[in-house]
Parts: structure tokens; sequence; C-alpha cells
């Protein structure tokens, strides 16, 4: 199936309609899961572009071919006029990236620390704080948002589906600050899926690697079950 | 849809086996049985046969290139390779002149695969930093395509010894032996891949097979954009092939599930249920597990959707009988790839 019927049988088709309404987002990182973040962002009306750490012309052609509307544009352009920048770089990127770029900014955080298959890291390598708690620590003068951790980059196009599906998926979305939290949850649940909303990063813990919900697609009620239990 | 030769091929893990009683047998009896694999893959018509690299108790295949020269030296036309070679912690030199070496025993019949593998042992193992995966990589994969070009190679880089004018032995007889880079999700992959003349193989291992058909897009669009001609394309999914569909199935998904639970524990992902695995088996899945109608079928429907010229099905799960094997690679052989010819053609 193409992205277009996607976008045409999903829930996306209502949400072009007022595209100019949707808050601009910046996507940062083109590896495994920005270009797939794009896609679906633009699919549901949202206005995006992507950045990686370097020249634009180096990521120009990922754009067109995976996220084609998304503009590549230099990090900080990209950042300048987003209302939500995702972080979509590996972990062991985030100590590199400049804090003073995000700025007043509302940033979700999709990353996870995970040793097993990245290795261990310093920064992370504690076990008092989630790693988006960390992030939020280094990123002090922004909005940190935790979602789009605990879903596979390869899922999250095929498992979108319509508001009211019986079989559309969960994903937690987990905020300190109850504004921001709302906004990303608009997103999720416009991208195609039921967000559940945790009231703090600390909470969003529990949607961590080896967490009750990480990787498992569940539904709704099923999701906050397991974060319950 | 593509000018290059269809090869349908086979790779294993080296995933260890179990005996009449549910046995794990050890690592020197895997080895050998693999040999007798590589060697009946040959004779029932199989194209390609690759070992992937692994550190572990369960995938006890470290020196793959050892084991494809037992099989090169048993067999005349089957092609030999790894599926993959984790680059990042190995040496390219070595690595080159191992594979050299293979295709001088094997008579140019020897192909590598390089990547990061699914299985990040091998860091720890010999002192390399996960966190440097990305550069490793890089400067590595742009070492090893100067190797294969075969003269005296001049190369400088921060992650490893520089080279000046240096010759690197064996030569091969006849230039380049074949080189691909194994892609799992990551885009940048596909670009460098291009940039330094390596095929691209697709490793689709869950999901949607058709989400990578956009990497294909991508890898000829930069060939086209660096001025470069077209390359091969490959795909690798794991599937088993028995009887009947219900044979295959009731075979290999337990043992699947029982592997994967093993690798979830570690990794804190989601174990399969027969729903999801169902799902995986069916058309929109990446699982090639059934009768050879079934798994030709999906091959033969795959390939010109991913714009593929090449398929190599990851064959074994741990746990399952050498004997289950053995027969899935006669069937693949012997049916499956006659059908996915006659389906293309």
């Amino acid at each position: 199936m193409s992205d277009d019927d996607l976008a045409t049988a999903g829930p996306a088709r209502a949400a072009t309609a007022n595209l100019s309404s949707r808050p601009r987002l910046a996507v940062l990182g083109a590896g495994h899961t920005g270009p797939v973040i794009a896609r679906v962002a633009m699919a549901a009306g949202y206005p995006v572009t992507i950045a990686a750490s370097g020249d634009p012309a180096n990521i120009a052609l990922i754009a067109d071919v995976l996220a084609p509307g998304a503009e590549a544009r230099w990090a900080a352009d990209a950042v300048e006029d987003a209302e939500i920048v995702v972080l979509a770089i590996p972990l062991h990127r985030f100590p590199s990236l400049d804090p003073a770029l995000l700025a007043d900014r509302l940033v979700v955080d999709t990353m996870n620390y995970w040793p097993p298959v990245d290795g261990v890291q310093g920064m992370f390598d504690d076990p008092r704080y989630g790693s988006s708690e960390i992030v939020q620590r280094r990123l002090a003068r922004s909005t940190v948002v935790k979602t789009l951790n605990h879903i596979g980059y390869h899922e999250l196009e095929d498992d979108r589906r319509a508001p009211g599906a019986p079989d559309r998926r969960a994903l937690g979305v987990a905020g300190d600050d109850g504004a921001a939290v709302r906004t990303v949850a608009d997103l999720i649940e416009r991208i195609g899926y039921d967000a559940v909303r945790l009231d703090s990063l600390r909470a969003g813990r529990l949607l961590q690697p080896g967490g009750p919900v990480f990787g498992v697609s569940l539904r709704r009620t099923e999701f906050a079950r397991a974060l319950a239990g | 849809m593509t000018s290059f030769p269809l090869v349908l091929g086979l790779d294993t893990f080296g995933d260890v086996t179990h005996d009449a009683d549910d046995r794990p047998v050890s690592h020197a009896r895997t080895i050998r049985d693999i040999v007798e694999q590589g060697v009946l893959a040959d004779q029932v018509g199989v194209d390609f046969f690759g070992i992937g690299e692994h550190h572990t108790d369960d995938f006890p295949l470290s020196a793959a290139d050892v084991v494809l020269g037992a099989i090169a030296a048993r067999t005349t036309r089957i092609r030999l390779g790894s599926a993959v070679t984790v680059l990042s912690s190995d040496d390219p030199v070595r690595v080159f002149q191992r594979y050299s070496t293979l295709n001088a025993v094997s008579g140019g019949r020897a192909e590598v695969i390089l990547g990061r593998g699914s299985s990040i042992d091998s860091f720890p193992l010999f002192g390399y930093d996960l966190a440097d995966y990305e550069q490793l990589f890089e400067e590595k994969a742009q070492l090893f395509a100067e190797l294969l070009k075969g003269g005296p190679v001049t190369w400088k880089g921060t992650m490893r010894a520089p080279l000046h004018e240096q010759d690197v032995v064996p030569h091969t007889e006849s230039g380049p032996f074949p080189a691909w880079i194994g892609v799992g999700g990551n885009p940048q992959s596909v670009i460098r891949a291009a940039r330094y003349d390596y095929s691209l193989m697709l490793a689709i291992i869950g999901g949607s097979p058709a989400r990578f058909a956009p990497f294909s897009r991508l890898f000829h669009q930069a060939l086209t954009q660096l001025g470069k001609d077209p390359l091969p394309i490959g795909v690798h999914s794991p599937g088993h092939v028995a009887a009947t569909d219900e044979q295959a199935r009731e075979e290999f998904f337990p043992r699947y599930q029982q592997v994967i639970r093993r690798v979830a524990r570690t990794r804190g992902f989601a174990v399969p249920t027969r729903e999801t695995f169902l799902r995986e088996v069916g058309p929109d899945g990446a699982l090639y597990v059934g009768s050879p109608e079934t798994v030709a079928r999906k091959i033969a429907a795959n390939l010109p959707m991913l714009g593929a010229n090449r398929f190599e099905m990851k064959y074994g799960m741990g746990g399952l009988s050498h004997g289950a094997l053995m027969t899935a690679i006669e069937l693949y052989g012997t049916e499956v790839i006659p059908r996915v010819r006659e389906l293309l053609s």
C-alpha cells in the first residue's frame, strides 16, 4: 500500500483541509525514525521540516524520497519557526546537542536508553531517573514531552487507524507541562492513535524499554490497565 | 524491472539445532551440520549460501569465513558469503584478506555483506564502544571499498591506523568480488552504500515489506545523482519451508517465540503471539513460512515490488532439528526456486 493510499484511507483525510491551523513540526534526525515521523505528521496535516546534524544538502534526497513535502533545513533554521521539535536522533548523539538550540521550544523526546542495543552511556546510566527526565534536566529551558519511544518505527505507519476503529492502538504521552502534553496528545490522535496521558516525565518511565507497554500493541483500555498494573 | 539476474539464496546465523530429545547439540556439531547444509544447498540448486557472524552461545558462528571455506572445498557452483560481517568491530584489511582468500579457494565465488547485524555482542568482545558505531562503520566501509579496488591503498581515518601505498594480499583474479551493505531501516546507510559503490541488501525481519520500497527508490536516485551505474538490490528475510503451510508454521512458531522471548528479555520488546506471528506470515508481513508454493508466491510478489533481483531466506531457528533444516533446504532448492523463476519469467 502506498503512502497516498494510507493518507486517503487513514485518519488524515479531514485533517489536510485546514493544514495551516496545525502547529509546525521540526523533526531532528533523518535516520530510522525521523523520516517516518515526518511522513505520518504530514499525512495528519502538520507542516514539517526535517534536519540532521549538518548541511541539509546531505539529507535533501532522503527528505525528497522518504518524506516528500518535508523541507530539509539546517537544524537551527528548522527549529526557528517550529512549535513542536521532535527529537529523533540516536541517544548517544544527545550529549553533543546544544541545549540553546532548543530553548523555549516544546520538545518531543522519542529516544530510548537501551544499553543492550546501544551500549552504556554515562549521562543516562542512572537508575533513579527516566531517560526523558535526564533529557529535560539538560534541556532546562525547553518543555519536554515523552512519546513515540515505545512503538517501532516500522509500526508507526502501518498501525495508524481512524478514530473509533476497534483496533486503534494507544500510545502514551508523558510530560510535566499540561498544555504541552495536550498539544502532543493532539498530534498523536491526529496521526492515528489514541493518546493516553501521563502527568509527569517521572510517570513516563513506564513507557521505557522493559516496561509494560514498550513495543506492545494495546487498545486504550488495555494500555491504561497495563500502566496501572 | 531490473537488468540483473535473479539470485535466490539461503542465509543462516548458525542457530544451534536440537537433537531428537530436544536438547541443544554442541557448537562443534552445529558448525559441522552447517557445512552439510551448505553442501546440500549447492546440490539442490540454491544460488547463494550466506553465514551471519554472531558471538553468542545460541549462535556460535563467529568465524563464518572458515565455515564457508569448508563448504567451498566441497562444492563447485554455489556462491558463498557473509550475511553479515560486522564490519564496525572488525578490521577491513582482515575482512578483505579473509574473503579474498575465500574467493581464491572457491574459484571466484565469494561475496561479502557488511553491516551491523542485529547483534551487538562483537563490540564489547573486541573492545569497541557502541557509541562510535556510526563513525566506525562509515570509515571502515570507505576503507573496505578502497581495498576492493585491488591496487595499493592509501587511506587515513580516525578509527584505524593509516595505510600508505599498502599492497594487501591475496589479490583477486578478476577484479573486486561482490560486496553489499545490509540495511535495516536507516536511509543514511542506503546513501552510504550508493556513495561507496556497494550493492544494497534490505534486511526485512519484521513488519510490512512494502515500506522498504522507498529505500530502493532512494538507492537508485542516489546512484543517479552520484553519476553511477545501477547496482543490484537484494532482500534478506527469515523463513521456513515444509511440506505444508500448517507443518511449516507448527515447526517454526514455537521456536520463533522461544528465541524472541529470550532476546526480548534483554532488549525489552514484545514477545510475538500467534496472532502477530500469523500477520508476519501473511502477505503484509516479513516472514516466509509455509509450503513451497506459499513461500514462492510471496517471494515472487515482493521482489518486483521492492525493485530487487535477489532474495536470501534466513532459514533455521534455534531449536529446530538439523533434519528439519535439511528438508527446508531441499524444498527451497527443488521446489521454491524453480517456482519463483516460473512466476517471474
